[in-house]
């Protein structure tokens, strides 16, 4: 492919320390890439070329001066409308938050800033990352770049169609039970979200604190690696960061890791409910690593049907509490029947937000309400610790975890759209990762008879992102599922 | 839990703030219960004795040393972004408690 | 039937820190409206609080000097409920896990007079937890405007048992509970400034009754006469209904201060449901015990203990320990006069008399209240005042004078003694001329005296004196006329 925007950040990285391309070219590329297809994906809520290009010719000059900083100098990288972007709209997909601007950036935008990065566009999402096809979003809805009639999942289906599409280098997404790494799947990319704590949330606008973390969409593991380690890191604004006792270098263990692992395949991941084409393209996946003389093990994840309920319960308490500051007052929607403080509150609200907001906002209300608590939250937050074990003990014996991201490819827009228990089920293999606070990765591993991508997806243990990115990488380099695109 | 429970909506929608129409209020109350009911599966397991998990790590005392006063926003950072403002205040109806 | 009322209070006081509980942002009273936030403050979507040490070691300080046990492990939980003050329209504060546990504060009743100290006795606490301030809204004729500069002040909310039975004890209790606050430096618990705010829980049942009537709260008490009239009022209508066979509805009721009566703001029926869960985004405290012995270390001693040393050590009477315990800054200007000369009784005086007068004539002048440490006088100017007094260098009556004058200047007492030559005379010779020259000229105080009357002696003195301007030694001065009469 000589097409600049298909190309991957360290293909980039070598043509402009080789003085081949310049970030303005690669940006222009992006940019044209755009305007070119985002009518028909509708991958962005809203994008701004000229301080796209302006940040393009910045990293130029430094190159020139002699003072490039890293591969990721230079490199844009579209950004899901959930982190916050300094002087750029951070409205979340949601009427909420319509006219709101953001006064600072999200540390992993800083992060991005210090090594180079050119900070690009707000893509697209389910309103405050709640859902799995990014129907709902109240501005688009956004189409799955390998069939323009399906969706390319959620919640950060954004920035998975615009890997996808070509409209980015990369993205970065946000993955609360799976927002990252299921639109991944569906769209044909790699994407990542990171064990717990290891990048910071600062700037990241809250659905559920204990659970998300932000994460990097790529075109390939090498390229995740590579964001991750621009990314990650102790931030004294996020309480939940954690300082690492060493500081990862993904890149040498990218090089030096070959394996074979001792890969765990659980069998709970396998049975009702998965799709027949996703389960035979991951059994082959596990074939090929056996082949490579992986020793592949069965283990058990016992309580991971709980998983779902546990998640719902979890994500929608802390969601209904965190949006709570969405409320009329300061920087949101006010509606214009507000007449007291109580209908500035009610009508702003019942405004502002969509319905699947609203649902989740419901049920987190009513499981901490008063006499419910201790049935749903209490309850739920000890099966959580349950589901943690598990993975502890499996991790007792495994390098790494094998199961496919989601157990369908991508389906029809409005398929699901009235039955919100089916859609939650579409993320039952990746909720568990988050509840566990896990590492995982999904990496394209084929696709169906009708072209739709396949994700395969890698669960990591607590901070050995490079067991995990070594896994996946090794399954990448050995097939060409990532160098694929779609025809648009 | 053992026996499906029905959400008061309305008990709920006002702790949450949300003005909900009568359709809206109809719709996710259904929706709302099947969604509990699936919720029951909690029950089939023992969680007698397990630690409630807050965090998904367990580390204390993350603080900031030193009070040391840092930076702060000019009013027009919060006057620009409310609906309304007055004197450097947000405006809002008159409340009344 | 006669009644007895039973009184718990809930006080809310500013802790004094630099900075904002759970962001940077610096806070002081008085200032622009909304010139003291940032965006944690402003709860912006992105952000997240960072606990501040300083707030958690001064609560735990507070704790101490309370009797409380001190928290192993705390941690922090969110109450939810919306509110136009409220940034995040829910508070961050310690519902399960308190910081400080138990605690009993000594308080000292009115005596009979005011002369005369009162009966002491214990209030006991149940607890003391950390949570943090909202803005401020004032109400105008037909909106509300908000100030966020308040937001996010640590509060320490200190929870009495229902443990007073009156309006005085309550304010007693009040009293004593500032004093030490502020004897600790861990706030200035000016009511009249929001930093000490007061609730009141106020039943009432049967004398002799063991079993506790239905409570009303009282919200937001912000002066003492407020705590004293609307409990008084409380009790008042509480009897009234009772007598006339009716029932205490449990609600939250509002004092209006202009009115001097209350009214229901809601009852128990409408009470909040706090919703309250872990905060997702702090993590809990571990209180190091070695740290927590080192606090209690550094502890200052209580006001009433101070009382009780004084009077039983340096056997100072009410009337002055009263006024010097009253004041940590007075009491330790006090001792450190001690260091100079070791005359509890005189410099007690001077201090509770002389210094209080001159400062409260300056202050009644002047703009600003005068405090100790604001005068030109040190601890040693007392010190050496009564060092010179005693050494016979001066006498009392020109003490007096020498007083005045470094008030005035901040001159040492020796220095002014010297300058004006105010130095008692011990020249005999001059002084017994003097004396035959009264003895000669009264001769019926002469007789007076040889008839047993000692006090004649005064009139024969006055002369003296007067002839030395005030500095003939007094002692010496009776010993010559005793002498001169006896032998004349």
């Amino acid at each position: 492919m000589s097409d600049l925007h298909f190309k991957t950040i360290t293909e980039l990285a070598a043509m402009l320390a080789a003085g081949e391309t310049t970030s303005v070219a690669i940006t222009q590329a992006v940019i044209d890439r755009t305007a070119a297809v985002d009518d028909k994906v509708k991958a962005f809520l809203s994008s701004d070329a000229d301080d796209a290009l302006a940040q393009a010719k910045a990293s130029d000059e430094r190159r020139a001066a002699g003072k490039a900083i890293g591969p990721l100098d230079g490199i844009p990288i579209g950004i899901k409308d959930t982190l916050a972007v300094k002087d750029q709209p951070l409205r979340c997909a949601s009427k909420m938050l319509e006219n709101y601007v953001s006064p600072f950036d999200a540390t992993c935008i800083v992060k991005l800033r210090e090594a180079g990065a050119v900070i690009w566009g707000r893509l697209n999402m389910d309103e405050f990352a709640m859902g799995s096809s990014t129907e709902n979003s109240a501005y688009h809805t956004t189409c799955n770049p390998w069939d323009l009639e399906t969706i390319p999942g959620g919640s950060s289906g954004g920035s998975a169609a615009a890997m996808a599409a070509g409209e980015a280098i990369a993205t970065l997404g946000t993955d609360t039970g799976g927002s990252i790494r299921q639109p991944a799947a569906l769209c044909g990319v790699v994407g990542m979200k990171p064990t717990y704590g290891l990048i910071s949330r600062y700037g990241l606008v809250a659905f559920a604190s204990s659970l998300d973390q932000v994460g990097p969409f790529a075109r390939t593991v090498e390229d995740a690696a590579l964001l991750m380690q621009a990314m990650l890191g102790k931030d004294p604004l996020d309480s939940t960061s954690i300082e690492q006792p060493e500081a990862p270098d993904y890149a040498a263990a990218l090089k030096e890791k070959k394996g074979p692992w001792k890969l765990g395949v659980p069998a709970e991941f396998f049975g009702e409910g998965i799709d027949p084409e996703v389960k035979a393209n991951i059994e082959k996946a596990i074939d090929w690593y056996k082949s490579q003389g992986c020793e592949i093990v069965n283990i058990s994840l016992p309580h991971s049907e709980l998983a779902v309920p546990v998640y719902y319960i979890v994500a929608t308490a802390e969601a209904s509490s965190n949006l709570a500051r969405f409320d009329g007052v300061r920087y949101t929607h006010r509606s214009e029947e507000s007449k007291d403080a109580m209908t500035l509150f009610t009508k702003s609200r019942g405004e502002g937000f969509g319905d699947e907001v609203k649902r989740r906002i419901i049920l987190g209300t009513y499981v901490l309400s008063s006499g419910y608590y201790d049935a749903y939250y209490l309850r739920a937050q000890k099966v959580r610790r349950l589901i943690l074990s598990d993975f502890e003990k499996a991790f007792e014996q495994v390098d790494a975890i094998l199961t496919p991201t989601s157990p369908t490819p991508a389906f029809k827009r409005g398929e699901r759209a009235d039955d919100p228990l089916a859609m939650y089920l579409s993320d039952i293999y990746t909720i568990s990762v988050n509840l566990a606070g896990l590492p995982a990765i999904s990496i394209p591993s084929g696709f169906t008879e009708s072209g739709l991508p396949i994700g395969l997806q890698v669960i990591g243990k607590a901070f050995g992102e490079a067991d995990m990115f070594a896994v996946a990488n090794a399954f990448e380099k050995a097939h060409d599922y990532a160098q694929q695109t779609p025809k648009l | 839990m053992s026996e499906t429970p029905h959400i008061d909506i309305d008990y709920v929608a006002n702790l949450a703030r949300l003005d909900l129409s009568e359709e809206e209020k109809a719709k996710l109350g259904s929706q709302l219960d099947d969604i509990l009911g699936y919720f029951d599966k909690l029950n089939t397991v023992d969680v007698e004795g397990v630690e409630p998990m807050a965090h998904a790590h367990k580390v204390f005392n993350v603080w900031r040393e030193g009070d040391e006063p840092g930076e702060t926003y000019a009013p027009e950072v919060l006057t620009k972004m409310a609906p309304e403002h007055r004197d450097n205040q947000v405006v809002v109806p008159k409340v009344v408690e | 039937m006669n009644y007895e009322a039973v009184i718990g209070l809930e006080i809310h006081v500013q802790v004094k820190t630099r900075t904002k509980m759970f962001t940077a942002a610096p806070y002081e009273y008085g200032a622009a409206p909304n010139t003291l936030t940032d965006a944690v403050v402003l709860g912006l979507p992105g952000t997240l609080p960072v606990l501040n040490h300083a707030a958690i070691e001064k609560c735990a300080k507070l704790g101490l000097m309370l009797g409380c046990e001190i928290a192993e492990e705390c941690k922090w939980d969110r109450k939810n409920y919306f509110y136009p003050d409220s940034p995040k329209n829910y508070q961050l504060t310690q519902n399960e896990q308190p910081l400080c546990i138990g605690g009993k504060v000594e308080i000292e009743l009115p005596g009979p007079s005011r002369n005369v100290e009162g009966e002491h006795r214990w209030v006991i606490l149940n607890r003391i937890h950390l949570e943090e301030d909202p803005g401020k809204l004032t109400h105008e004729a037909f909106e509300t405007v908000i100030d966020f500069n308040r937001a996010g002040v640590p509060l320490a909310e200190i929870v009495t048992e229902p443990d007073m039975s009156s309006s005085t004890e309550a304010v007693a209790f009040l009293n004593c509970l500032r004093n030490i606050i502020i004897y600790a430096g861990i706030s200035d618990c000016d009511m009249e400034k929001g930093q000490m705010r007061c609730d009141a829980n106020v039943s009432i049942r049967p004398v002799g009754s063991d079993k506790l009537g239905t409570r009303t709260e009282m919200k937001n008490l912000n002066s003492m006469s407020n705590v004293k009239a609307s409990i008084e009022y409380e009790i008042q209508r509480q009897t009234e209904i009772l007598e006339d066979g009716g029932n205490i509805t449990q609600e939250t009721r509002r004092w209006d201060v202009d009115k001097g009566i209350s009214f229901s703001l809601r009852s128990k029926e409408e009470a909040h449901d706090y919703r309250y869960f872990p905060d997702p985004d702090l993590m809990p405290v571990q209180m190091d015990r070695a740290r927590v012995a080192e606090l209690e270390a550094e502890l200052p001693e209580r006001p009433l203990d101070k009382q009780r040393r004084y009077q039983k050590d340096l056997e100072l009477p009410f009337t002055i320990t009263s006024v010097l315990c009253q004041d940590r800054e007075l009491s330790e200007f006090f001792e450190a006069a001690l260091e100079t000369h070791n005359a509890p009784k005189a410099i007690a005086n001077y201090i509770t008399n002389d210094l209080l007068r001159e400062l409260s004539a300056v202050s009644e002048h002047g703009e600003s209240a005068h405090s100790v440490s604001q005068s030109k006088l040190t601890p040693a100017h007392i010190g050496t005042l009564a060092k010179i007094i005693d050494e016979g260098v001066i006498s009392k009556q020109i003490g007096k004078e020498v007083f005045t004058e470094m008030f005035a200047t901040g001159d040492m007492p020796d220095v002014i003694v010297e300058k004006k030559g105010l130095e008692q005379s011990n020249d005999t010779g001059e002084i017994e001329a003097l004396c035959r020259e009264a003895i000669a000229g009264n001769a019926k105080a002469v007789g007076q005296y040889k008839e047993g009357n000692e006090k004649a002696l005064n009139a024969l003195k006055g002369p003296v004196m007067k002839a030395t301007k005030g500095k003939a030694n007094p002692a010496m001065l009776d010993e010559l006329l005793k002498k001169l009469i006896d032998e004349g």
